[in-house]
């Protein structure tokens, strides 16, 4: 016994020596986080309750505690605001509808394209996010293909133009993210025992309820990863509207970056900043909550 | 949908079926009848076209040519979904999203039957697992979801239930118990089980009815114990059990029995053992049939002389014997044992015999060793 409880100890001040080596490892991200993270966090939770210094400078605030700045900032950029969400929704639920086919095509059917295929998906990624919403600016300009297509079939008249307006906006968003959402939907898609899919038809489905009762379900996550990768960064993304929208198509971001950058109005844009990242993640909850992928596999 | 459990009924007939994947051919010019009701296996080395030949039954594979028929029903080209057969598919395939209930309710739901909850808990109860139906599967062990598999296929009562090597990820104990209650809730059931496995050990515990198959074509049919005790092929005596081959010579004939030369002494088989194309032979005995003794013994039936152990295995239950005979050919003797006479040595001179009734007969220009080498690549 007392052999026994010797090893035990050794083998105890082992563990702590190893519980230690966690945290070590974790370090360099925590300083990471806590330095570009948490810091500008805290300075910007501060800035966004000043108000002008009273010798009136531009650019110069001081800390008065005033909470009213949130409600005055909402208030003047509620229609910024909800177009934000809207041209994000658009936007992902676009992507979903690109993305999902091509995700299960590349999943079940490329044979041995599969890798090929995927490097096309990342490929996007090799050029800039400015080079590739100017290109899209190209693409449905009045050079374009696109529009020459469309004029061609009749679906828009001479006089009709694409860009600098909504529509450019929300598909230069969807096509901008559009790998965020087929990645994840490509890695959940390729997770499904192609078994369990057979086995739906052996037990009676036809290919749709296949789909609908076996493949759709157990893709969820992917879904799920993909909506958020692509709905929250849309949500604050302000260069598609720079770019290829007009002044009636400004998003929450460009507000936020003309009171940070050309306005000064430091306290009202950090106002903002926290009011979407709030809206952002209550939004976020209740969807991964809807969605209870938790129970997912 | 048709109710599966009314419409087409009948033995399963696999007709001149082929089966290519470009320049393989994995089944090949396969006929098969299995009688409705029948516990069936397909046995075999991995590659030698079973699994195809069940896929192409459950329509997840058509075939080349040929024709495939539940009862008078042709079904060659039906979809999965439309044919009266359930699947049990190796590593159970089972939905992870639902619920054990919903996994065993699927086919019923989809087939729009009533009283679903009835057929589920009955089929829950007949597995032993009613207390389950809430869990997902991944909470279950492997025994139980193997069973919930089974429960699952075999709730839609269809006219034939294939199973994919099924007990393949189980362990041997697991296994064992698992043989026999597939047996007990086949006989209960009266469902036409169609088995693919490449454990002969229980392709003959459950099946009334064993086809060996080899590069796409059945080498033999029949029941265990024909198969074990008359194979037609050095192939099947090789796969099924061990088996001792040793070239010989018929010599002549002495009533039901050829007299066959080997190395020098004299043998009999027996002719309804015989599948010898002409008089150059492999004669086959199993090694449990063979008696051992130590060299100058006296003894009757087919002796062969000048053996001497060059290996003995103590296993308990039995004893096994490696006899290296003056034509340098090892041969294998497993002994029983029970006369309480301690096991010989190694290095002994021993005496072989054995009954002629159990010596079967090859066509001398097959390889002895075919099917022998299979078993090792798969365990």
């Amino acid at each position: 016994m007392a052999f026994l409880h010797a090893a035990g100890s050794k083998v105890s001040s082992l563990k702590e020596k190893r519980s230690l080596l966690p945290y070590l490892l974790l370090a360099p991200g925590i300083i990471w986080l806590f330095t570009f993270f948490v810091l500008p966090i805290a300075n910007l939770a501060r800035t966004s309750t000043q108000t002008p210094t009273a010798n009136g400078d531009t650019g110069s605030y001081e800390q008065t505690f005033r909470f009213a700045n949130y409600v005055d900032a909402f208030l003047d950029n509620k229609e910024q605001f909800s177009r934000s969400f809207i041209y994000a929704f658009l936007a992902t639920v676009l992507a979903l509808a690109i993305a999902y086919p091509l995700a299960y095509g590349i999943a079940f059917k490329s044979g041995k394209y599969k890798n090929l295929l995927l490097v096309l998906v990342v490929a996007p990624f090799f050029t800039s996010f400015l080079l590739r919403t100017i290109a899209w600016k190209q693409i449905l300009g009045e050079e374009g293909p696109v529009i020459a297509v469309l004029r061609g079939i009749h679906i828009i008249g001479e006089n009709t133009s694409l860009t600098a307006s909504a529509f450019a906006v929300v598909t230069g968003m969807t096509y901008n993210f559009l790998p965020f959402m087929t990645l994840p939907l490509y890695a959940s898609l390729e997770r499904i025992d192609p078994r369990t899919m057979e086995a739906a038809g052996d037990l009676y489905a036809n290919a749709f309820t296949t789909f609908r009762k076996v493949t759709l379900p157990l893709s969820m996550p992917g879904v799920v990863a993909g909506t958020l990768l692509t709905f929250i960064p849309a949500a604050g993304d302000y260069v598609n509207a720079a770019i290829l929208g007009n002044p009636n198509t400004k998003m929450l971001g460009n507000v936020i970056e003309s009171r940070f950058f050309k306005i000064v109005d430091y306290p009202t844009a950090a106002a903002l900043s926290f009011t979407l990242m709030a809206a952002i993640l209550i939004l976020v909850t209740i969807y991964i909550r809807k969605a209870g992928t938790e129970e997912l596999v | 949908m048709a109710d599966a459990s009314s419409s087409t009924r009948g033995d399963l007939r696999i007709v001149n079926v082929t089966k290519s994947f470009g320049d393989f051919t994995a089944v090949d010019d396969l006929t098969l009848t299995i009688p409705e009701g029948s516990f069936f296996a397909l046995l075999g080395p991995s590659g030698c076209g079973k699994t195809t030949t069940l896929r192409m039954v459950a329509g997840l594979e058509e075939p080349t040519q040929g024709s495939i028929h539940i009862g008078t029903t042709d079904i060659t080209h039906s979809r999965p979904y439309q044919r009266p057969v359930n699947t049990v598919f190796q590593n159970y395939a089972l939905f992870p999203h639902l619920s054990i209930y919903e996994n065993i309710a699927f086919g019923l739901r989809r087939r729009g039957i009533k009283d679903v909850k009835e057929a589920v808990d009955k089929i829950l109860n007949l597995v032993e697992l009613p207390h389950l139906a809430q869990r997902k599967p991944l909470q279950l062990s492997g025994g139980q979801q193997q069973r919930i598999a089974l429960a699952r296929a075999i709730v839609n009562r269809p006219a034939l239930l294939l199973l994919d090597e099924p007990l393949g990820a189980l362990d041997l104990k697991l296994r064992r118990q698992m043989q026999i209650e597939l047996k007990w809730i086949q006989t209960e059931v009266g469902i036409t089980f169609v088995h693919v496995t490449h454990d002969q050990e229980e392709a003959m515990t459950m099946a009334d009815t064993i086809a060996v198959m080899n590069e796409g074509k059945v080498e033999q049919m029949g029941t265990p114990a024909d198969l074990y005790d008359n194979p037609k092929t050095a192939f099947v005596a090789n796969f099924l059990g061990q088996s001792n081959l040793i070239e010989g010579r018929i010599e002549g004939n002495d009533g039901d029995n050829h007299v066959v030369d080997v190395f020098g002494q004299k043998i009999k088989i027996n002719k309804n053992r015989s599948h010898a194309k002409d008089s150059s032979v492999l004669a086959g005995i199993r090694p449990e049939k063979i008696r051992i003794q130590p060299a100058g013994t006296a003894m009757s039936g087919n002796v062969l002389t000048g053996g001497v152990i060059s290996d003995a295995s103590y296993i308990g239950v039995s004893t096994q014997y490696q006899i290296e005979m003056p034509w340098k050919q090892e041969l294998m003797v497993f002994e029983q044992n029970d006369d309480g006479v301690p096991p010989l040595e190694k290095g002994d001179p021993v005496t072989l015999s054995w009954e002629p009734v159990f010596t079967f007969a090859l066509d001398g220009r097959e390889d002895a060793f075919a099917g022998s080498e299979v078993h090792a690549d798969e365990e």
